[in-house]
């Protein structure tokens, strides 16, 4: 047969064909499968149902090993948006106890990406939370008839006792912002809010493990992936056991029953914080559940703000608490000896200026001073040193020298307790009075207070009782704490060095032999306790709020001290009148672990005070 | 006959022998990875579809056998009754078929079915060939051009009755044959621009220059460029064309400096003018020269201008509305992932999850877990996209490819008329399977539901492409022995 040569070179057309249309499938395969990486994701996302395992929160321990705070089931409701099916949406919402409004609003908000960062129509993304046992039966019963929703179990917190709020904190649903902060969180997960809780979060929470399940295109589970080799165990969170006495927490909490204010003890060779009591408090299982939000606009809304922690977070003025530090920073800098007199005529007077003191014999010397709170020796001591010229060129320099004594004291900065919210408390510097002032426009009598724990000078509860320990320890203080061990884990190394002040350890001794003066003849005499010997001083502090501020610092025994204390309650009166005798009682029951019938008094006395009537507050 | 036999074991194509055995035990290996349940391991289960799937092929196998074995003049002699029966069994089928998915195109025997589309192509190959070795057979002549075109046309139109559209298509594919066999090139290049037309139309329609639409200008812009290059090409007019050309450039030109300036200009009355004035000097130049190409090169301006402006009327009207669907996912226009694009993506997601070097067998979780549907049919090019990657997809492509050109040079040393043109319907309709179905796979082509051939999971398909390789392979067997 004829073959016609010119038809027969169309054969190169078609099999050119043939290799672009291959070629183009190639080059497309290629950037499908090896350029482009976002199928891989989706592919993941598509086949692999990867189901968190939430591991067990940290459990928390007294000092004595009684548990504080522990876990509690709750139910949470999930879904997985992409395998939702169309479900009787008003029979879910009778069944979880929502109204329509409501889940509608649920929805959206759970698909805003402001609201819920981390939304995937893919995957599990928490509905709500927080079922009730009854809630959660039921829902279980019709979960077949809501294909794409799942139930998964989660741990509350219980607390054992009703005390230490302020210390334990809570834990909250986390917000947008802890997902955007640390991409550990997924909407709905939970985290420590104030206290403990958070300051231990990263500990307590443990690792989230993740079970990796198959799932087929109608969103069934097909198996586990190959057999969970994959599959990451939850690592439980560490249990915390902490320097606390619940019993002596719970003591302090019924002794500051209405009045405002806090106490702070501390085992002064350690630094660990015994007590932290802030009044008034609350129930720390008001936080905890479904009421969680309502109960947390209460306490918020409270005006007595029972949410505000004051043993760490009020600057109260110190008040005579802080007489002691004068006395050490005059003894070390060579303006008195143990010796040295100064007068007191029923107070400091120079020209028009007096501070007003109370009777006892003139002129006296430190220990005597310390006994008796005397104002005007202190106002003499801070004014030799502010005005020594001899020894300082100016009066800003001879100050910066006292500020820096105090801030080596543990004041004006925070101490770095293991609790969020500390304040610093105030100690003013010479350019902080330059400014109000002028440029050396000051002298010792225009901030003559400071030296009776006035003026501008604050300090919280805590500060006061890192002082109280510092004296205990005759010089030096371990940063309080509230951590006494992590499971598995040693604690921070702050928290087990010493820091020593700036005042030469021999002058400590006379402090405390003043401050054990006024215990057995002195301010502090409500304050003995028979057998032991108690060191300690009052406060009275005046403040703008009304009437004066009751506080009280000391420690016991005076060898070998087992406590150190800080009390302040606002708006009481005199430092002996409350401080003085919550103190000695809180001492007592830690270290004899029984009120002595003699003093039974005194405790009966506190319990059914109520001072909350004198705070400022009331008046607004 | 004991010498027929060895001869035939002689002379037969082994190579393509081989290729067709490895391309249906890559299948069959496909299908039981992409039916594959994790409860049930056997490949050999006849219960499961890959057990099933190799009943198919050891038939397929008899069949072969005994297509070998039967003279190869039977084929040529009786092929218009191959055509006639099948084509009754297409009519037949419209009005037994029951509807399964909306298509009538299954004719059920007790536990069988047949579906004769698939043998369609087989006695539509058969008949096209027998005409063109019929003696004095030309396509210049237009009785045999037209004969031709109805053998092709006739299975187009009962297969569409069967709402079958995407077996229909494939006859178009015999296009290419004709075209080997001396249709005007001008055919395949109108058919890409009818391809190029409508997919620039259909995707820039919506997109808005002004107060026309884009689709529509591109369009035109491409048909000048059309009109340009035929005068360059066909008609060789090396001088109009350039006239031609900067005429165009100097038009886009000024219509992009005053829409610059921000004068509003209606672009598509631009487009019209333009076309307009090209037309008078086709005209001109046709009365100068008398030159027939350039009636040529008219009718082609002017076709292209109706074909256009019925773009519009042909997608929203004429298809169906999950067809225009199908065709704006392919075009990227739609995602649509839950309803037409849910299939297209999810075959993405399974043949891009696979990587370079795949998932290994057995280890594809999109295929296993049944997200891509018809993944042991239509789309079970994904399972080896996923388990085996880019290497084992690309080597499937490549595979189909080196059988399509031994079947190219199979056609090309037969002696007679009708084993070339048989052959050639073998190549267009393979070609046609593998472009439409991988396209589809990787989302280059709209969803058209058509096998991947020796691949894809049901009797028919294998057999039809069984039927229609080895009867090519025993005519090609004797290509020596008829004169």
């Amino acid at each position: 047969m004829r073959k016609d040569y010119k038809l027969a070179k169309r054969k190169y057309v078609i099999g050119g064909i043939v290799l672009v249309i291959a070629c183009i499938y190639i080059v497309r395969l290629f950037s499908l499968q090896v350029l482009n990486d976002e199928y891989k994701q989706y592919a993941d996302g598509n086949a692999f149902l990867k189901k968190t395992q939430y591991p067990s929160r940290g459990l928390i321990y007294d000092r004595t090993g009684k548990l504080l705070v522990f876990n509690q089931p709750a139910y949470d409701v999930m879904m997985i948006v992409r395998e939702v099916k169309p479900f009787d949406t008003l029979d879910f919402c009778r069944t979880v106890g929502i109204t329509r409004e409501q889940f509608d609003k649920r929805m959206e908000d759970m698909k805003n990406p402001r609201l819920n960062p981390g939304y995937s129509s893919y995957t599990p993304q928490t509905f709500m939370t927080q079922l009730s046992a009854q809630d959660y039966g039921r829902l279980q019963e019709k979960l077949y008839r809501f294909p794409g929703f799942f139930i998964q179990n989660r741990m509350l917190r219980q607390y054992a006792y009703p005390v230490a709020a302020n210390v334990l904190g809570n834990i909250r649903e986390v917000s947008p912002r802890d997902i955007e902060k640390d991409n550990y969180y997924k909407r709905g997960d939970y985290t420590g809010d104030l206290g403990i809780e958070r300051s231990y979060e990263t500990v307590l929470r443990g690792e989230k493990g993740v079970e990796i399940l198959l799932r087929d295109a109608h969103g069934r589970i097909k198996g586990r992936y190959e057999d969970g080799r994959y599959d990451v165990a939850p690592v439980s969170g560490k249990n915390l056991k902490l320097s606390i006495d619940v019993e002596l927490q719970a003591y302090g909490e019924k002794l500051m029953q209405n009045k405002i204010g806090a106490i702070v003890a501390i085992e002064p060779s350690t630094g660990e914080i015994l007590a932290m009591v802030s009044s008034p408090t609350y129930d720390p299982s008001m936080l905890v559940g479904r009421e969680r939000g309502k109960n947390y606009l209460k306490l918020n809304r409270d005006k007595y703000k029972p949410l505000y922690d004051r043993a760490l977070m009020a600057a109260y003025p110190p008040g005579s608490t802080f007489k002691p530090t004068q006395g050490l920073i005059f003894l070390n800098e060579g303006i008195i000896t143990e010796n040295t007199l100064y007068p007191c005529y029923h107070g400091f007077v120079s020209g028009r200026l007096k501070v007003g003191c109370h009777g006892h014999a003139s002129p006296l010397s430190l220990l005597p001073a310390l006994q008796t709170s005397c104002n005007a020796f202190f106002c003499y001591g801070l004014r030799s040193m502010i005005d020594n010229r001899t020894k300082y060129k100016s009066a800003a320099e001879a100050f910066n020298i006292w500020k820096d004594y105090l801030v080596s004291m543990g004041y004006g900065y925070r101490l770095g307790v293991d609790l969020p919210g500390e304040s610093r408390g105030f100690i003013p510097n010479s350019s902080y009075y330059n400014k109000i002032y002028g440029d050396n426009r000051w002298s010792a009598l225009t901030i003559i207070s400071v030296a009776i724990g006035q003026g501008e000078v604050l300090a919280t509860p805590l500060q006061i009782a890192n002082l109280s320990a510092t004296i205990a320890n005759r010089g030096y203080y371990y940063t309080p704490h509230l951590i006494r061990e992590i499971q598995d884990t040693t604690i921070s190394a702050e928290y087990t060095t010493p820091k020593h002040t700036m005042v030469d350890k021999h002058y400590y001794d006379y402090v405390v032999e003043g401050m054990r003066m006024a215990v057995t003849g002195g301010t502090c005499r409500v304050g003995a306790i028979p057998g032991i010997e108690v060191c300690g001083k009052t406060g009275t502090a005046q403040n703008p709020h009304g009437k004066d501020h009751s506080a009280f610092m000391g420690f016991a025994p005076m060898n070998n001290p087992k406590i150190a204390i800080a009390v302040y309650v606002e708006n009481a009166g005199f430092g002996a009148t409350y401080g003085v005798p919550i103190g000695s009682l809180m001492m007592e029951m830690y270290l004899n672990r029984k009120i002595a019938p003699e003093r039974k008094y005194l405790e009966e006395r506190m319990l059914q005070s109520n001072t909350i009537i004198y705070s400022g507050v009331k008046k607004h | 006959m004991e010498s027929r036999s060895t001869n035939i074991w002689r002379s037969i194509d082994w190579v393509t022998v081989v290729l067709y055995l490895i391309l249906i035990f890559c299948g069959w290996v496909s299908i039981y990875a992409a039916s594959y349940d994790f409860d049930n391991a056997s490949i050999f289960d006849f219960a499961e579809r890959s057990g099933k799937q190799l009943m198919w092929i050891g038939l397929s196998l008899v069949l072969a056998f005994m297509i070998l074995m039967v003279d190869f003049r039977v084929y040529e002699t009786y092929a218009y009754l191959f055509y006639g029966i099948v084509m009754v069994l297409l009519v037949a089928t419209i009005f037994l078929a029951p509807d399964i998915k909306g298509s009538r195109s299954w004719l059920v025997l007790g536990p069988v079915s047949l579906q004769p589309a698939e043998f369609a192509k087989f006695a539509t190959a058969l008949a096209l060939a027998r005409s063109f070795g019929t003696y004095g057979f030309s396509l210049k002549n237009r009785r045999d051009l037209f004969r031709a075109v109805f053998t092709i046309v006739l299975p187009i139109v009962l297969i569409i009755a069967q709402q079958e559209t995407g077996s229909a298509l494939v006859f178009v594919s015999l296009i290419f044959v004709l075209y080997r066999e001396g249709l005007s090139g001008l055919f395949l290049f109108y058919g890409l621009c009818a391809i190029v037309y409508f997919v620039v139309a259909v995707k820039y329609s919506s997109l808005m220059w002004g107060a026309v639409s884009a689709g529509e200008v591109l369009v035109f812009v491409f048909i000048f460029l059309v009109v340009a290059g035929m005068l360059l090409f066909y008609q060789k007019n090396r001088k109009s064309a350039r006239y031609l050309m900067w005429a165009y450039l100097v038009v886009a030109a000024a219509s992009g400096v005053l829409l610059y300036c921000e004068v509003p200009v209606n672009l598509l009355y631009v487009c019209i003018g333009t076309m307009a004035a090209t037309v008078i000097y086709l005209l001109v130049l046709y009365f100068s020269t008398r030159s027939l190409r350039l009636l040529t090169i008219l009718a082609t301006a002017i076709v292209s201008v109706v074909f256009l402006f019925s773009v519009d009327y042909a997608f929203n009207d004429v298809l169906e509305p999950h067809q225009q669907k199908r065709i704006k996912v392919a075009l990227g226009m739609e995602e649509d992932l839950r309803g037409a694009g849910y299939n297209v993506n999810q075959s993405k997601i399974a043949i891009g999850s696979g990587g370079f070097w795949g998932k290994g067998f057995l280890n594809g979780t999109q295929t296993k877990l049944k997200y891509v549907p018809e993944q042991d049919t239509d789309f079970i090019f994904c399972t080896i996209g996923e388990e085996e990657g880019f290497w084992g997809a690309v080597g499937v492509i490549l595979l189909f490819v080196t059988l399509i050109f031994r079947l190219m040079a199979i056609g090309e040393r037969q002696h007679s008329a009708f084993g070339r043109v048989y052959a050639y319907c073998v190549v267009s309709i393979l070609f046609f399977h593998l472009a439409v179905n991988v396209g589809m796979v990787i989302g280059l082509c709209p969803v058209i539901g058509i096998p991947l051939p020796f691949f894809s999971y049901g009797g028919s398909s294998l057999w039809g492409f069984t039927i229609l390789l080895f009867v090519l392979l025993r005519i090609d067997a004797s290509r020596t022995e008829r004169h």
